[in-house]
């Protein structure tokens, strides 16, 4: 009964979810161009919470619990600097920069950004191409929480292939049928939504187990060394190295950075940074502290599942733990379709038209564009059935993956002499080493490339600095080609 | 370039303010405060610090000025 109550909740909300999606399709009634320009329009609000929506996925509500849960709280502190702080400084530094100059000469992806200052369709697809790599291990990373999440919600009785499939069938439906558009404001209601259910979810628990000092006094008694800052696998290396790698690399996700051209004006962005530090506290106090709490709970969180589904299973009633995972999943799936959507137009304005088919009818492109999101996540899906890692694991990877794209954009958008073969090289070289170390861990026959060295220091962070001093170096050493405008990312003067 | 030298002082504050919202003075330390470790009490206000300085940055002007651009307030 209580399962059939439980599944009948989660499924019942995805489809509320679908409904909204398609509700918010039929009121903007836009053609596919049209979704990116009107979007120049967003304001602070919605800005503010697309843009906090990727945090709203299976790394926030289902990974960082689990390694609070596993090895301290510290893990609050990681994110919160690098998500509150070091991304906030980021959003000034690349996304007001790029807001000027997309604002200035009608940019819609980072690609077509790149390309066009250094007059080059093969950096710009280089930079798509690169995009979409690593936004798969992203998606799969949302079918992997979704399995877990119901693994943990029905004590096992929907397995973890099950829980994948379901959110996969989702994520196809919703952009197949929502389409393009609207996604923005679908996001803004997740997002309010799961931050009060998170807190609720927070106050709940603990009023349960007897109050915040009952809680933390169970969970120092269980694991005395979460009380004390450091240690166990938060490194100083692993601190440094995980924080940096994920703030920049969150600059380069697709639907991140294309937000970064579509506030309506700056003011918009100068709001959202401002109140950015305290948003992402909102949400990961509560939710990473229920994860360090549930240490000291008497739960038994079952191997392969998801400790927030569990500790809610035991202090809440049913149809509540039933609520927050369906909002949790239903907000996993709405900005797995954000992020589908800008890498679909990362592919067909980067890739499809620039190398294929440059002569495609915007309705051939709209159904490249579909066809590629449906494929793009049934691979994932596949995928995520192997669970090559840990959530927190899948995730890093992905953002490494893109935060080695950082430093070479940073340098192309502040450095003048940057020219398009120090692009080209300060991107390729560093992704290839990178590509070749993760794929070492997932192919059998090769020996496995270590990911961190010297306790806790990630080679991802290493490779960062190789992309700078590529970039630099390179540019030094050729001369910028005829087709090169370092004029097309001044901001000042006419 | 309208860039105002006092403006440079924010270069060292935003890395202070990226470099301690990690509580690394308190490394090791495990006095509980409130009810929670003292040191995730650091990092909810030092969070807060960061959205105050924050929002003083975005007004002041040195949001345009630090890319070249005149404040809106400032023009003739």
């Amino acid at each position: 009964m209580t399962l059939g109550l439980s599944l009948g909740i989660v499924v019942g909300y995805l489809l509320f979810a679908l409904a909204v999606g398609l509700v918010a399709y039929r009121v903007s009634e836009t053609t596919a161009e049209d979704y990116y320009l009107a979007s120049r329009s967003i304001g602070t609000v919605v800005l503010l919470f697309t843009t906090f929506a990727t945090l709203l996925s299976a790394f926030t509500f289902f990974g960082g619990p689990n390694l609070a849960f596993a090895a301290g709280p510290e893990w609050l502190i990681v994110m919160g600097t690098l998500d509150g702080v070091l991304f906030a400084v980021l959003w000034y530094a690349i996304g007001y920069k790029q807001w000027l100059i997309g604002n200035r000469n009608g940019y819609v992806t980072l690609g077509e950004m790149l390309g066009d200052r250094f007059g080059s369709t093969g950096l710009r697809a280089l930079v798509a191409g690169v995009s979409l790599l690593w936004l798969f291990p992203y998606v799969m990373l949302q079918q992997m929480g979704a399995g877990e999440a119901l693994v943990g919600l029905t004590d096992g009785v929907v397995p973890y292939w099950g829980g994948a499939a379901l959110i996969t069938a989702f994520m196809i439906l919703y952009v197949v049928l929502a389409g393009m558009r609207g996604v923005a404001w679908t996001d803004t209601i997740q997002g309010l939504f799961m931050l009060s259910v998170v807190w609720i979810a927070a106050v709940w628990v603990v009023s349960a187990v007897g109050g915040v000092g009952a809680a933390t006094g169970a969970m120092l008694e269980a694991r005395p060394e979460f009380g004390s800052f450091g240690g166990g696998v938060y490194s100083v290396g692993f601190i440094v190295s995980t924080a940096i790698t994920i703030a920049f690399g969150v600059t380069m996700f697709p639907q991140i950075n294309q937000r970064f051209f579509v506030a309506k004006s700056g003011e918009t962005l100068k709001r959202s940074f401002a109140l950015w530090p305290v948003l992402v506290l909102l949400l990961f106090v509560p939710a990473f502290m229920l994860g360090a709490w549930a240490a000291g709970m008497p739960v038994d969180v079952p191997d392969g599942a998801n400790v927030l589904p569990v500790v809610l299973n035991e202090y809440t009633p049913a149809w509540f733990a039933a609520l927050v995972i369906a909002g949790a999943m239903a907000a996993m799936m709405s900005s797995s379709d954000s992020m589908l959507l800008s890498g679909s137009s990362y592919f067909t304005r980067d890739l499809y038209r620039p190398v294929v088919n440059a002569d495609a009818s915007e309705r051939r492109e709209a159904w490249v564009a579909r066809i590629g999101v449906a494929g793009f996540a049934l691979l994932a899906f596949v995928a995520s059935l192997f669970r090559p890692g840990t959530l927190i694991e899948v995730g890093d990877t992905a953002f490494s993956g893109f935060a080695l794209l950082a430093l070479p954009v940073i340098c192309a958008l502040y450095w003048e002499r940057t020219t398009r073969t120090g692009m080209i090289v300060g991107v390729l070289v560093p992704q290839l080493v990178y590509l070749a170390v993760v794929l070492s861990a997932v192919v059998g026959s090769v020996p496995t490339l270590p990911r961190a060295v010297f306790g806790g220091w990630d080679i991802a962070l290493g490779l960062m600095a190789l992309s700078a001093v590529l970039t630099v170096g390179v540019s030094l050493l050729t001369a910028p080609t005829a087709e090169s405008d370092a004029s097309r990312f001044a901001v000042t003067g006419d | 370039m309208v860039r105002s030298r006092r403006d440079i002082v924010w270069l060292p504050t935003f890395a202070l303010l990226v470099a301690f919202a990690v509580p690394w003075p308190l490394w090791g330390v495990d006095r509980v405060v409130a009810g929670l470790p003292v040191w995730i009490w650091w990092h909810v206000a030092w969070l807060g610090l960061c959205t105050v300085l924050f929002s003083l940055f975005a007004r002041s002007g040195a949001w345009e000025r630090g890319m070249g651009l005149r404040p809106e307030g400032d023009r003739p």
